[in-house]
């Protein structure tokens, strides 16, 4: 049976706007299988972002939903989480939005442990603004304000996430449709901060000027660069070099933020 | 025999990106007038992969049974 997504669409949305091949509509199809797995009600669940790509997904999806302003996804989304602990929070946005212009509000957030479920889409790209470097776009890689290539260091979100004191670490790609379904529930299942770094191709901002071929060349380069969590530990730096490790990166429970701030307050 | 009841394309969602073509292993779709188009459907094993990466709600497999 063909899987009815339409019950989480708001009706009249489709087709979205994002380019042809773009990863963003599997990200979104695989999130919504997700939620609807874990059973949680519609209206229990307000979904935030930024400004990009990225940041348009709220606009196709009927929960509450709220499209901010450049970076500050997680902003709105803690004052949310604050305000109302019992709704489900999930606060997404790209690597420009989450790391440069945001990666303030995101390194925060992940210290508190704020029970918030954050998705950052990675295309290695500002994609909507028409294809300048990002934080995470890798060394010598092309883009609109690198003509010669880019001359800095990556940012590894995972990582980032992981020293900032996020609780549940993950990271998946657009080829794996169904893994990503499983991680984006395994993300709302847990209890504190969580990040699932999320690994998409821009053709149109990125690709095109990498000569990554085709969105279905890009989708296989993910399989091809993509390295199971338990194998990557085995492996050495030089043997990951230009190579990813996806699965669950990292879990641990800790005090969570708005029952910190309660029992520190004597509101609980 | 295939293992695919029908193969439904949504032509005014699809954008034509090829991704479900690619990606098919038994090769059982191709493009007509820029749009995915079923050629083969004796072919398909019925693995979902063309609609679980399908970015625009283009593609639906009904399995037999
Ligand atoms: C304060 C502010 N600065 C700059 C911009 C312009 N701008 C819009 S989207 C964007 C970057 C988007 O990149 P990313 O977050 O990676 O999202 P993508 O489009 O790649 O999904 C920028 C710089 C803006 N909208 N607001
Ligand atoms: S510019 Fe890139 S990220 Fe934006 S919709 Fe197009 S392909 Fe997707
Ligand atoms: S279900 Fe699998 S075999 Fe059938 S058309 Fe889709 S990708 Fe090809
Ligand atoms: S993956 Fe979807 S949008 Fe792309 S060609 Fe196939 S049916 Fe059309
Ligand atoms: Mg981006």
């Amino acid at each position: 049976m063909a899987y009815d997504y339409s019950k989480y669409l708001r009706a009249g949305k489709i087709p979205h706007i994002w380019c042809p091949g773009c990863g963003y509509g599997i990200i979104m199809k695989s999130l919504i299988r997700a939620i609807d797995a874990t059973g949680i009600d519609k209206d229990d669940i307000v979904l935030t972002s930024g400004i990009g790509c990225a940041s348009r997904l709220p606009g196709y999806m009927d929960f509450n939903t709220l499209h901010t302003t450049h970076g500050r996804s997680l902003a709105f989304a803690t004052g949310v989480k604050v305000a109302n602990p019992k709704l489900k929070v999930i606060a997404l946005g790209g690597d420009g939005d989450m790391t440069a212009i945001g990666g303030n509000h995101f390194i925060h957030a992940c210290r508190r442990n704020i029970d918030i479920t954050c998705f950052v889409f990675n295309n290695y790209i500002y994609g909507m603004t028409g294809g300048q470097y990002s934080p995470t776009t890798p060394k010598n890689s092309k883009a609109t304000t690198a003509p010669y290539g880019n001359a800095d260091n990556q940012f590894d979100i995972a990582q980032l996430a992981i020293g900032a004191g996020a609780t549940f670490v993950a990271r998946t790609t657009t080829y794996h449709a169904v893994p990503m379904e499983k991680l984006i529930k395994q993300a709302l299942d847990h209890k504190g901060f969580s990040v699932v770094e999320i690994m998409a191709g821009c053709p149109t901002g990125y690709g095109r000027k990498n000569k990554q071929g085709s969105p279905a060349n890009m989708i296989l380069w993910q399989k091809e660069n993509a390295v199971p969590a338990n194998k990557a530990k085995e492996m050495s730096e030089e043997e990951m070099a230009g190579k990813f490790a996806i699965g669950v990166l990292h879990e641990v429970q800790k005090a969570e933020y708005v029952e910190a701030y309660d029992a520190q307050v004597g509101l609980k | 025999m295939g293992k695919a009841e029908s193969i439904n394309i949504i032509v005014e969602y699809c954008k034509g990106c090829e991704i479900c073509v690619e990606l098919c292993p038994t090769k059982v779709l191709d493009m007509k007038d820029f749009k995915a188009h079923v050629a083969d459907l004796d072919k398909c094993i019925a693995c979902m992969q063309c609609e679980l990466r399908c970015p625009d709600f283009a593609i639906e497999v009904y399995k037999k049974g």
